[in-house]
């Protein structure tokens, strides 16, 4: 009998729920009855609450059981879990779970689909069909195509990646580099850890592309240090796709140089802001930098940089494979393309959704994520990351694209939903993200600095009721002047979760309903 | 505490000449003795001709870099948004009464990206989501702890 292939996910998310210990039952299990399998590491699927997702591929597909523990393993293959039989934790097709049917997956397309570190996965996968094209085509060509396919950061502050990689592209140094944030800060947000743990290959020919496009021979890719096992992915993708020739002197035989390096951060959210983290390759203190100089114009080590959020550049190959127009046809307005969101905390079906542009946060919230996780009512949901602000049920309804958001003083940032059922203090939570500002402000500017550590005392005092109306006029205007006044996005939206909280939940501050409007 | 410096020198030279190489340096200093020794910043700041105050800078600015050995054990609890949401703060003050007394570093972390599978936390090397108060107190006592 020939092998039957297992899928057993390593995604920190399932290892961390104990896919190590479900895989190790497996072969111990299968070895002691003689079933001859073959266990495949691969990514996830981004149903989390699944995981460990455990899929068996049989003639009609790869089918689905979980969360399966390594204790389930003996009764799963009494019910003939190698033939995809039914059981209790079985989901039939894994393809035809709804919550993975409804997505458009683009760039999530090869997520728990492939073994992360195989290279003739990705190959049979359409890896490196953009990265071939791309290689027929001038550096202008290239980003036209990115241009045309109104591809955004998506980092979070949406600027569009063809004027960048033009820029760069028109600047003449005798080095310029790709820099690749990777600093996924924000809380409710793991589209880039997925990515660089689960389909390594496709940021490594993003960024060589990106390279191709503006004449740039270096890329770093800077990761947290929360993220060990992305970190050690994306070294050893780095070192076998060099082993192959998809970098290093002579990409693919073209005679033209790319090569990547990891640089490990150390833990300081701020550097998540692109200059900050270019001090911190440099071996600096992370310390956000007036701009400009454009890093686009005096970067990294003061040369032309290309600084593009890990998603923004893992879009990139299936651009140059499909074409700008196919990329650009889905999303709305000018958010074209679409966005893996992140549906995170108190959600009973948390996970990745890759979806278009201009579906509603409802949908995100009751389609796919089936409500809160405890089953209370959902109170707040914070989009966007720790500077997002919390949307209320009104809003709910609101197309999420980034004009749509922007115009109710919400940013969809980088796709992370945070949901919070009724037990939630508004109150606290705006605290928090005035100390979480205090703790992580680099120190910069003063209204950062300083207007955090005030917010937090201010946010007390409202609370305790000592002097609440004043205070409360104080907090406005601490607020508005770290909007206006900070360097740097860390001080200049830590008010939009504080503001969100008190307009929309002013009850929860101790102002009562006559104070609404005031307030 | 012997202080091995010998090994210092070493990742000071072999990263010298790495454009940007302090951070590797302090990481690699870090990973081989379990923390930064004040005694390594003359050696690094000589090695990247640099001040004293700067290599400082960088290792007191970050906060992974730690200039004090930690305890036997290092648990981490996420206390970010996506975690608060899931009974984090419940979870961090249950460890910090069970873990009273050990020799065990215990200390908030800002978001290990399993933010779908709250609360999260970290031990050791070893990351735990959907994690209980069961399961914590569960997981705390399988450490080998000095009371």
């Amino acid at each position: 009998m020939s092998a039957v292939t297992v899928y057993v996910p390593c995604d920190s998310a399932a290892l961390a729920v104990g896919a190590d210990e479900v895989a190790e039952a497996l072969a111990a299990e299968c070895a002691r009855r003689g079933l001859n399998v073959d266990i495949v590491r691969n990514g996830s699927r981004g149903l989390f609450w699944l995981e460990p997702l455990v899929e068996v591929a049989t003639a009609n597909g790869r089918v689905a059981y979980g969360p399966v523990q390594a204790e389930d393993v003996a009764a799963l293959l009494d019910a003939g879990l190698l033939a995809g039989a039914n059981h209790a934790l079985g989901h039939g097709l894994t393809e035809q779970i709804p919550y993975l049917a409804r997505q458009e997956r683009l760039t999530f397309s090869r997520m728990g689909v492939t073994d992360p570190l195989s290279l003739a996965d990705y190959e049979a996968h359409d890896g490196w069909v953009g990265l071939t094209r791309a290689l027929q085509m001038d550096g202008a060509a290239i980003v036209q195509q990115v241009l045309d396919a109104g591809l955004r950061g998506r980092g979070g502050a949406a600027f569009p990646a063809g004027i960048k990689w033009r820029t760069v592209l028109g600047a003449s140094a005798a080095q310029k580099y790709i820099v690749c944030n990777a600093d996924e800060g924000d809380s409710g947000t793991f589209s880039d850890r997925m990515t660089m743990e689960g389909d390594p290959y496709m940021l490594i020919e993003g960024m060589v592309i990106a390279g191709l496009a503006v004449g740039a021979t270096k890329g770093f890719i800077y990761i947290r240090s929360e993220y060990p096992h992305a970190i050690a992915t994306m070294t050893t993708a780095i070192r076998r796709a060099t082993a192959a020739g998809f970098l290093g002197d002579s990409v693919c035989g073209s005679g033209r140089a790319f090569e990547l390096e990891v640089r490990k951060a150390a833990g300081a959210y701020v550097c998540g802001e692109e200059t900050a983290m270019l001090e911190s390759i440099e071996g600096k203190r992370g310390i956000v930098r007036a701009k400009p100089p454009l890093p686009a114009i005096e970067g990294l080590f003061g040369q032309p940089t290309v600084i593009n959020n890990v998603i923004s550049l893992a879009s990139v190959p299936l651009i140059l494979a499909r074409g700008a127009a196919f990329y650009r046809d889905y999303g709305m307005g000018r958010s074209r393309g679409t966005l893996p969101f992140q549906l995170a905390g108190n959600i009973k079906h948390g996970g990745l959704v890759e979806k278009a542009f201009g579906l509603t946060l409802r949908e995100l919230l009751f389609d796919f994520g089936g409500g809160s996780r405890s089953g209370r009512t959902i109170k707040a949901v914070q989009v966007g990351g720790p500077l997002g602000a919390y949307v209320p049920e009104s809003q709910w309804d609101v197309p999420l694209d980034y004009e749509a958001y922007a115009a109710m003083g919400a940013v969809v940032g980088h796709g992370g939903i945070v949901v919070h059922d009724d037990t939630a203090d508004m109150a606290k939570l705006a605290r928090y993200a005035m100390e979480f500002c205090a703790i992580e402000s680099c120190g910069k500017c003063t209204p950062c600095r300083i207007g955090s550590t005030r917010g937090v005392e201010v946010i007390d005092r409202i609370t305790a009721n000592q002097n609440r109306p004043q205070q409360v006029h104080l907090l406005r205007d601490l607020c508005d002047t770290m909007v206006n006044g900070s360097l740097c996005a860390m001080g200049g939206m830590t008010p939009y979760p504080v503001l969100s909280a008190l307009n929309h939940y002013p009850e929860d501050f101790g102002i009562a309903a006559p104070d609404r409007q005031a307030a | 505490m012997q202080i091995d410096l010998g090994t210092v020198r070493n990742i000071a030279e072999a990263h010298r000449q790495t454009p940007g190489g302090l951070m590797p340096a302090l990481h690699a200093v870090q990973d081989a003795l379990g923390h930064v020794p004040d005694a390594a910043v003359p050696i690094l700041a000589e090695s990247f001709n640099l001040s004293r105050a700067e290599v400082h800078g960088v290792v007191t600015y970050y906060h992974h870099f730690r200039r004090e050995p930690a305890g036997r054990h290092v648990v981490q609890v996420c206390r970010a948004e996506a975690c608060q949401a899931c009974g984090a703060e419940a979870l961090l003050a249950n460890a910090e009464k069970q873990l009273q007394g050990c020799d065990v570093t215990l200390e908030p972390v800002y978001c290990l990206g399993l933010c779908a599978s709250s609360p999260a936390i970290q031990i050791d090397d070893k990351l735990h989501a959907r994690v209980t108060p069961q399961r914590l107190q569960a997981l705390l006592s399988q450490l080998e702890v000095a009371q």
